[in-house]
């Protein structure tokens, strides 16, 4: 082992101890930000080492094309990362996502030929493909699913079974390439369109609710993705950076079901919309339901000692985080105590609803945890409800037939008034109907959340 | 099997990375505020970016008058940087929103 060779080990030892302090001090508010500069910091050492220490001449030609595809690529993601609206953050992560498992099944695609017929090396190509297809069609499909652009959730009859056998197919060509020492390189190209195929028909039936575990889940498994490429170069950094996140992936997804009241298994078997014909017929017994008008809504909270805010993702679709900040200014100013209710899994993702009202200067203080929040609503004299709808659904607790039976909600019924405003009476998220607005406490404020909250702070203001 | 004694002696200390960063990973993460569930994936999301060292040894061991060979490694470049850059990116914007605003009066 010579010096470079040496030199470059620490590097990637220092890169490695960077990606788990990151990740480590990104479980802190206070010390997240730092955190993520660190492992970047790292990262880019890690690259920089890879270049500059390569054992042997590199060819002018391959110093152009790398830098300029650091180019293209650095420039495209900056662009990409800082100009998308903070609403759409989810579909971003899995878009980044998508092309870290497209990185890999191409290396893999291309280190075909130099192992084929090593059964060792070839085994660590073939794990590198196959879940680095998966990865990426699957990334490709929850994208297309958060970003709008594919809203069924087809189900075809015996889907789980059709879904498994073509799992077994894909591992099954993988196997007998490993171990059969084939050379020919159409069977890796059919287990890549194999592998893409099983992507796109594990991600298609899942409802878009689930979405964010999905993204987690495929983060994981982009993560061992680019472990096999650590046994492949026997790479250290690369290994301890996809390991980390295999694993702390597979955690992060475990937990965001438990804030969801959700199985990993009922996520990714189940979708939801399964069990919505029982509980319409069991739940939503129609019911009339109540408007108020806007001038009604800025009396009832002119004069609330305590008003509860519960913003949903459909008060960010609007943009009218801002606004909503003024409205509160307003009523505090006045003496009403205002408070934001945040659901853990409000908005797209868990926490989304923080960054989203944070980026419009709410104060930190308040915004509540579902936890803090609750025992409160019953002293509280206004809950406004904007743009949520599941996060509030009583079903979760009274109606077992309920597809979200079971999920912890913002008791939101205990309080004296409940305005809702919604742009139409369509269905949440999960599909469902909501018998929290036929409730006789609650008056419905139709329209755009952004028009409403603003034509609320204008009549306020005439007050 | 004996195939399979000989990748492991030869990666001893590979399958001793693995086992331990299992534990890390699990460790690390543990107990964390749903709060913080959407950065954090999106910091580990940036972090399995580290796949574009693989695309790097790739493009530099291949053959420069083997345009498919470049073109794929060029390619593969490119996709491990958007998953770098957009990635650490993102997750900056994101935490750039926890950091702690001074108290209002």
């Amino acid at each position: 082992m010579n010096n470079t060779a040496i030199i470059l080990d620490v590097i990637y030892l220092v890169g490695s101890v960077t990606f788990i302090t990151g990740l480590k001090m990104m479980g802190k508010p206070d010390t997240a930000r730092r955190g993520n500069s660190y492992a970047a910091f790292g990262m880019t050492l890690a690259i920089l080492g890879t270049i500059f220490l390569h054992d042997g001449p590199i060819a002018p030609i391959i110093y152009g094309m790398l830098f300029g595809a650091f180019a293209i690529g650095g420039i495209i993601g900056w662009m990409v990362a800082k100009k998308v609206k903070m609403t759409a953050m989810p579909q971003l992560v899995s878009l980044f996502n998508g092309m870290g498992g497209a990185c890999a099944a191409l290396i893999s695609i291309m280190e075909f030929h130099a192992h084929a017929g090593d059964m060792k090396t070839i085994m660590m190509v073939m794990a590198g493909l196959i879940i680095g297809s998966i990865s990426f069609s699957g990334s490709m499909i929850a994208f297309a699913k958060l970003n709008g652009n594919l809203n069924s959730n087809p189900r075809i009859p015996f889907y789980n079974i059709i879904n498994a056998l073509i799992l077994l197919i894909t591992l099954g060509v993988g196997a007998y390439i490993t171990l059969g020492n084939i050379t020919d390189f159409m069977w890796p190209c059919i287990d890549l369109a194999l592998a893409l195929l099983y992507g796109i028909m594990f991600v298609l039936p899942i409802g878009g609710a689930d979405m964010p575990v999905v993204i987690s889940l495929l983060n994981s498994f982009t993560g061992l993705a680019a472990a096999s490429g650590g046994f492949l170069y026997h790479n250290k950094v690369m290994l301890t950076g996809g390991i980390l996140v295999g694993s702390a992936g597979t955690i992060l997804t475990i937990a965001m079901c438990k804030g969801m009241n959700r199985t990993l298994f009922s996520v990714v078997f189940g979708a939801f919309g399964a069990g919505s014909a029982a509980a319409e017929a069991g739940g939503a017994s129609g019911g009339s339901i109540k408007d108020i008008s806007v001038s009604d809504a800025a009396v009832l909270m002119n004069y609330s000692k305590k008003v509860v805010i519960v913003p949903g993702y459909g008060l960010a679709v609007a943009q009218a985080q801002h606004v909503m900040h003024e409205l509160e200014a307003l009523l505090e100013e006045r003496g009403v105590d205002v408070k934001y209710a945040i659901h853990p899994v409000a908005g797209r993702m868990p926490g989304h609803m923080n960054v989203l009202m944070a980026e419009s200067n709410v104060d930190y203080s308040k915004l509540r945890e579902m936890e803090d929040i609750n025992p409160e609503f019953e002293n509280t004299d206004v809950v406004f409800i904007v743009g949520a709808n599941d996060v509030v659904n009583p079903a979760a607790k009274t109606n077992p037939a309920s597809p979200i039976y079971g999920m912890p909600i913002l008791e939101v019924e205990r309080a004296k008034n409940i305005i809702v405003n919604k742009r139409s009476m369509a269905a949440g998220y999960a599909g469902i109907d909501n018998e929290l607005f036929y409730n006789p406490k609650t008056s419905m404020l139709f329209g755009d959340a952004k028009k409403v909250v603003t034509e609320l702070v204008a009549e306020l203001k005439t007050m | 099997m004996n195939d399979v004694l000989a990748f492991i002696s030869a990666h001893i200390n590979l399958f001793y990375i693995l086992i331990l960063m299992i534990f890390v990973g699990v460790e690390v993460i543990n107990s964390v505020p749903s709060v913080l569930h959407t950065p954090l994936m999106s910091g580990a999301n940036a972090i399995h970016g580290v796949v574009i060292i693989g695309a790097i040894i790739v493009l530099l061991n291949a053959d420069p008058n083997n345009y498919v060979e470049l073109i794929l490694g060029f390619l593969a470049v490119i996709l491990g940087t958007l998953n770098v850059v957009g990635g650490f990116v993102v997750t900056d914007r994101m935490l750039e929103m926890f950091k702690k605003k001074p108290a209002k009066k």
